[in-house]
């Protein structure tokens, strides 16, 4: 291999405050967007498990919807086909004023594709819990609200967990697709720094390291929070 | 908004389209195989009895689960042509990538296949005089393959996702051909939805057949 090594290039400026620049809007995006994924998918995957027919279908579309068109299809829907099809007062707003078009778009995009995928994970948590303990909670005179409130969401909570984990790891990957619409983050600037330097494995190595330890940084934390809420006795059965 | 909507765009450009999206199809299916054939492999090696083999299995398997599936197709993109020495095209370093990255999410998904087949299945391969690649290749095997027949159709309709990704580096998939056409004719939005269309019907309906297969096989 005919390669010119030059590991110092990550260390002048200006590369190294990419790289800095580009860890900052990685976290950034995936946390805002995570904000967004774990609300709205909690609503949806609890709107999953109601009795109401209605309700069960417009929270089953959402999720199908979300879940079998490409995350890249959906950052350009998002980035160039959504400022068209709103109100044409929103759409221009969208266009011009909109601070950060292209890192607000992918948070969107991130948050309501990564709920379809929370929403399964809050079903199935809800879904595990023992159908007598609903009943007994009804039994027990508390309303359905109630029964949600202080039963099946608490346990259900504590028993996804771990999967949770893994969801917001796939949020922290799935945010360098945000390159495709311009947001400068870890990916971006790595490339950026191939384009300007031609030194694309050091460029490479070094984002691939930041990802892994990142990655690793937040498993341990959630190792942590995992041995704090487990419930003893409880978990999601695996697929048969 | 949805007024000037046209479909005289998408009509004309369906032949150039569907060059794509058979691009796509031949993408899916060659990293299916590859990876579903070396996600075997690792599942064998993280399973069997020697530390180094469950080493070599369990790194591969953390390693491509950290990182975005673009990095690891910039890095092929990157990494191929400088190890051959020359122009190579990019369909196959974005398989290569495709193969070993898929690979880890498959492994895991063989090795629980492997790991619902009960122990006496090999014991009764090993009593009958069987060695151990004919215990797996006759016994085991078989049975974790068709246990996991629908988890592993619907990592498939994921693989099928996610080549889209190759847009990034150029490789002229459906989803490259449908930008193409987009910005060449300044239609976007009609592109755009179009593919998301495309893209939703056949994930959608390979999904319901592969919950139609899992109710047949819990009968």
């Amino acid at each position: 291999m005919n390669y010119n090594w030059n590991w110092g290039i990550l260390f002048e400026e200006p590369y190294f405050d990419w790289l800095v620049s580009g860890v900052e809007w990685t976290l950034f995006v995936s946390a805002v967007a995570w904000i967004i994924a774990f609300s709205l998918g909690s609503v949806i995957g609890v709107a999953r498990t109601v009795d109401s027919v209605p309700v069960r279908a417009v929270a089953t579309a959402y999720v199908e919807l979300f879940r079998n068109i490409p995350l890249i299809v959906q950052m350009f829907l998002w980035f160039y086909v959504v400022p068209e099809m709103v109100p044409d007062d929103l759409g221009r707003w969208m266009k011009r004023d909109m601070p950060f078009p292209e890192a607000t778009s992918a948070i969107f995009c991130l948050g309501t594709y990564t709920a379809s995928r929370v929403a399964e994970q809050v079903r199935a948590g809800i879904e595990s819990i023992p159908v007598g303990q609903r009943a007994a909670g009804l039994a027990m005179g508390l309303t359905t609200i109630q029964v949600y409130r202080y039963l099946l969401v608490p346990v259900g909570y504590r028993i996804i967990v771990p999967p949770l984990t893994s969801e917001f790891l796939t949020i922290f990957k799935n945010s360098s697709l945000a390159l495709t619409i311009g947001v400068a983050e870890l990916l971006y600037q790595a490339r950026q720094i191939e384009n300007y330097t031609f030194q694309g494995f050091e460029a490479f190595t070094s984002v691939t390291l930041i990802y892994l330890v990142l990655t690793m940084i937040v498993v341990a934390l959630m190792v942590r929070v995992e041995e704090k809420t487990k419930i003893p006795g409880y978990g999601i059965q695996k697929d048969k | 908004m949805l007024g000037d909507f046209d479909f005289g765009v998408i009509v004309t450009a369906l032949p150039y389209l569907w060059e794509g999206m058979q691009l796509s199809l031949l993408l899916t299916g060659l990293a299916a195989i590859g990876s579903i054939a070396l996600g075997t492999i690792l599942a064998l090696m993280r399973l069997s009895s020697i530390r180094l083999f469950q080493w070599i299995g369990a790194v591969w398997v953390n390693f491509f689960r950290s990182l975005p599936l673009l990095l690891v197709i910039f890095w092929f993109y990157f990494l191929v042509p400088l190890i051959v020495q020359g122009q190579v095209d990019a369909f196959e370093s974005a398989l290569i990538g495709f193969v070993l990255f898929e690979a880890a999410y498959y492994c895991e998904i063989m090795r629980s296949g492997i790991q619902s087949i009960s122990r006496g299945q090999a014991w009764s391969g090993y009593a009958l005089g069987l060695n151990y690649p004919q215990t797996m290749r006759y016994v085991v095997l078989p049975q974790a393959f068709r246990n996991m027949l629908p988890i592993l159709l619907t990592q498939t309709i994921i693989l099928f996702q996610d080549t889209s990704l190759v847009f990034v580096v150029g490789l002229a998939d459906f989803m490259t051909s449908a930008v193409t056409v987009a910005q060449r004719d300044s239609r976007l939005v009609e592109l755009y939805v179009f593919a998301a269309l495309v893209y939703f019907v056949m994930c959608y309906f390979a999904s319901l057949y592969v919950k139609t297969l899992q109710k047949k096989m819990h009968r």
